[in-house]
């Protein structure tokens, strides 16, 4: 039995609000799934399932706002047993067997009697000796012996072992469903240390390759996953058409990032001829849906140069700085109607041009359609600003914990340049990086920049 | 004769002696304190811990009593519940069942059932544990039995400062107390510290700070424990700490949990058999309070579940070694 | 097409883009670009729109005369 839960996408979310169902009870679903939208001060997100199996029961209407970890529905998982409700009609749905004590459950195998079917005179409804005694068949049951499980241990079995009652007909049933004691097939095997981590991180265990005995995820593991790529993240959700909350909510994680991350500022300004000639190249031979816009070219350098410096692509978690493997870019996007989200294009620096552009148009479409992926959300190691399209020559950002770096991308503009000792005029671009101080100093910032500026020098490279 | 030593000497001193020391230090302290037990007088004891003491301090205070454990442990608890502070020395522990109605029905209990109007001021000291070949009857590891007893104080000094300066706190508690010698440490030679002074009975102490795992021990296994620490970084690059529980009741569950929270590791080493013994105390807690900081399953190195071998290197296999810390640890760092 | 049907076409992809353009502060003569905020790919979009509905192919070197909704229904009159 699995409980979705309502999520924390980011560090400042404390609640939801549960938009809408897009599963029924009894529905498949598979594990990546989207079924439900949820809102956030910030905007609708679209949240993945992480279980594959068939949702049971949905625990939260629609418009309900709840506290984020509120268990949301239980999904079966594939494997388990489903709740015995459609096989025991006359059974109470949530009891596996009423209260009673071992004796009298002995008493009640002994004899073959039917538990569930038993009255209960006791106190609490408990099932006296008394109660089996009256409702015994004539002694001697021949099914009774063999079909007989010490269901004392009900509570102790090992998962998945369904647990048969000899009922007065002899016809075994599964009662292995059902039960607040019943254990989760689906739950994962993690040292207590690396459960806490991971929600403390906010990660989901599932998603995690375990390196412990039996395969069982430990802190390292853990803290692997945080590096690694896409760590699922427990599904974040925003809600679009509430700017004031939204603005409330960009304020408190600025102030927090403010609050918390040293941060420091280095600016540069980079001779885009070569990338603003190659990109008009390229893009009279393409058709208009295929074409790149300039933004494209400075992302994925951005995301390279990140690849290179890796002190400034990752997580200050804990204390310390865990650099991500791979480079998921966070995009500033800014929403009509005020606001703005930051979601990551995965993988950037290794994503061809073409594919990258396209990607940023579907991201910032859906972005600004409120429809974000939980991980889009929660994933950027890096993320880059870019207000040139405002006009704005220069942006110094503040950066989005806990990552470690902002990229900051003005407007491309025409200046004066010296090229080989004469005066011309070449298209620059001003940019800055925001970097936090306890993961990274000047000369690396400095590093990251110069390699941005190379980068751009060779578009056709990117 | 054995001479006179200050504490603060740099010359180095035997566990053996620093024992001595403590005692007389307490007999020529306090005129209420004597020992007493099978050959402490004219033999010097069956260990030599009181070689010298009868000659200093004469017959009344160093008493050599009859085969009878369960007659002069009594008797011991008689004296103290009269004022005085007898030392009690029972040869080993193995010896201490024949007196063990006496020191959990009586001197532990008497407080209790008297309402407090009778108080043991009693000290037992007990040689402990196997290695030296003396048998199955002979090498028993039993401090976790007497930990089990509420009312009295169980200790394990595992250093040369412990021998030396547990025995005065333990004289003034007004409670009983036992101290467990391991037999292997008699011979422990080394100078103490300039500083080293009276100690306190309640805590444990770590000897040697680590950050990868907690290798928790007591009494005669410390050295084996460090030695694997020492192992275990230079040919594991393992960061193990180690710590020294000192008081085996009360247990300082502060250290040892504060440890395990660090380290989020823990292997617990100790001779006595693991069923129902004292490593499984110290497990128990360590989930109870640290359950949310362990990485690994707590490890248990300790005796083997067999009645002590007499033959050598069965004895030796039966009983917790370097390689089998080692090896607990590495399981457990992974 | 001609030029009415053009600034029709223009108005209507914009409003897609930008749901809440307001037409009555946006006149023939306004510089769209600024007064709706449409950064690089909305401007991408909008010319892809364009092209696809007028049929016409639009290149990077037509982009400044795609300033305001008279110049944009010039070009694309031109076109078709």
């Amino acid at each position: 039995m699995a409980e979705f839960t309502m999520p924390a996408l980011g560090a400042d979310m404390t609640e939801g609000t549960l938009v809408e169902w897009l599963v029924h009870p009894g529905d498949q679903v598979h594990k990546g799934d989207i079924i439900a939208v949820v809102d956030t001060a910030k905007a609708a997100i679209e949240v993945e399932c992480f279980e594959s199996g068939v949702v049971e029961r949905l625990l939260v209407e629609p418009d309900a706002t709840v506290p984020v970890g509120t268990a949301l529905a239980v999904i079966t998982p594939a494997g388990k047993q489903p709740v015995a409700q459609a096989e025991q009609p006359a059974a109470p749905p949530a009891a596996l067997t009423p209260a009673m004590t071992p004796l009298v459950r002995h008493l009640a195998e002994e004899r073959g009697v039917d538990l569930a079917a038993v009255h209960g005179s006791g106190p609490g409804g408990r099932v006296t000796r008394a109660d089996v005694l009256a409702t015994s068949p004539p002694r001697a049951h021949p099914k009774g012996r063999e079909a007989r499980r010490p269901s004392t241990r009900a509570a102790e079995h090992a998962p998945e072992q369904p647990q048969r009652v000899p009922s007065a007909a002899g016809v075994e049933r599964d009662t292995s469903a059902a039960g607040p004691h019943r254990p989760t097939a689906a739950r994962v095997r993690a040292t207590p240390l690396a459960r806490r981590l991971a929600a403390e991180a906010d990660i989901e265990l599932a998603g995690i390759d375990g390196t412990g005995s039996g395969g069982a995820v430990r802190a390292a593991d853990v803290r692997a996953a945080l590096r690694g790529p896409s760590p699922v993240r427990k599904p974040q959700v925003a809600a679009p058409g509430r700017p004031e909350a939204m603005r409330r909510a960009i304020g408190d994680l600025m102030a927090r990032s403010k609050r918390e991350i040293p941060h420091y500022y280095l600016s540069t300004t980079i001779d885009l001829a070569a990338a603003t000639g190659w990109l008009r190249e390229q893009n009279r031979r393409l058709p208009v849906t295929e074409r790149l816009v300039p933004a494209a070219l400075l992302l994925k350098a951005a995301a390279r140069a990140a690849r290179e410096v890796p002190q400034l692509n990752g997580f200050f978690i804990e204390g310390s700085f865990a650099a991500a493997p791979e480079v998921h870019l966070g995009v500033a996007v800014s929403l009509r109607g005020g606001g703005l989200v930051a979601p990551a294009i995965h993988h950037a620096a290794d994503l061809p041009l073409p594919e990258l552009m396209a990607r940023l148009r579907d991201l910032v479409a859906r972005a600004r359609a409120g429809r974000l992926r939980g991980s889009e959300a929660t994933d950027p190691t890096i993320t880059v600003t870019s207000l040139g399209d405002h006009g704005v020559e220069a942006v110094f950002g503040v950066i989005y914990p806990p990552q470690v770096a902002l990229v900051g991308l003005g407007k491309v503009v025409e200046r004066p340049w010296a090229v080989d000792g004469l005066l011309g005029v070449r298209p620059v671009v001003t940019a800055t990086l925001s970097a936090d101080h306890r993961a990274s100093d000047g000369a690396t910032g400095a590093r990251y920049l110069a390699a941005l500026e190379r980068l751009l020098q060779k578009p056709e490279e990117l | 004769m054995t001479k006179a030593r200050a504490a603060h000497q740099a010359e180095p001193v035997t566990y053996r002696e620093a024992m001595r020391e403590a005692m007389r230090e307490a007999l020529a302290g306090d005129e209420r304190v004597f020992l007493m037990g099978e050959d402490v007088g004219r033999y010097g004891g069956a260990f030599g811990v009181s070689l010298g003491l009868v000659e200093e301090f004469g017959p009344q205070r160093v008493r050599d009593t009859p085969l009878s454990e369960s007659g002069f442990v009594g008797a011991g608890i008689g004296a103290a519940i009269a004022g005085l502070r007898p030392i009690v020395e029972v040869m080993t522990v193995n010896f201490s069942l024949l007196a063990l109605d006496q020191i959990l029905n009586n001197a532990a209990t008497l407080l209790h059932m008297s309402g407090g109007q009778v108080s043991v001021p009693l000290v037992i000291r007990m040689t402990t544990g196997a290695g030296r070949q003396l048998a199955a009857q002979h090498s028993h590891s039993l401090e976790g039995w007497y930990a089990h007893i509420p009312g009295i104080r169980v200790l394990a000094p595992a250093t040369l400062e412990d021998a030396r300066y547990m025995l005065a706190p333990a004289l003034a508690d007004p409670d009983p107390v036992i101290i467990f010698e391991h037999g292997s440490l008699y011979n422990l030679s080394g100078v103490l510290p300039p500083d080293a002074g009276p100690v306190d009975l309640d805590s444990a102490a770590v000897r040697r700070p680590g950050s990868d795992i907690s290798l928790i021990t007591s009494g005669g296994s410390l050295g084996k424990t460090l030695e694997a620490a020492e192992q275990l970084a230079a040919d594991h690059h393992v960061d193990a700490e180690v710590v020294d529980l000192r008081t085996l009741r009360p247990l300082d569950d502060a250290t040892v949990i504060g440890s395990v929270r660090r380290t989020h590791r823990a292997v617990i080493v100790d001779e006595g058999w693991r069923t129902g013994g004292l490593s499984a105390e110290v497990a128990a807690r360590i989930t109870e309070h640290a359950f949310y900081d362990l990485d690994a399953p707590v490890e248990r190195v300790c005796g083997a579940e067999v009645p002590v071998p007499y033959a050598a290197q069965l004895e030796q296999a039966a009983l917790p070694q370097v390689p089998g810390i080692v090896a607990a640890a590495r399981r457990a760092v992974g | 097409m001609n030029h009415d049907q053009a600034m029709a076409l223009v108005q209507d992809v914009l409003t897609e883009i930008v749901p809440d353009a307001d037409f009555t502060t946006i006149g023939p003569d306004t510089r769209f670009r600024e007064a709706l905020e449409l950064d690089s790919l909305d401007f991408l979009n909008l010319v892809e729109r364009l092209a696809e509905r007028a049929g016409c192919r639009i290149d990077e070197d037509d982009y400044p005369r795609l300033v305001t909704l008279d110049s944009s229904a010039t070009l694309l009159a031109e076109r078709t």
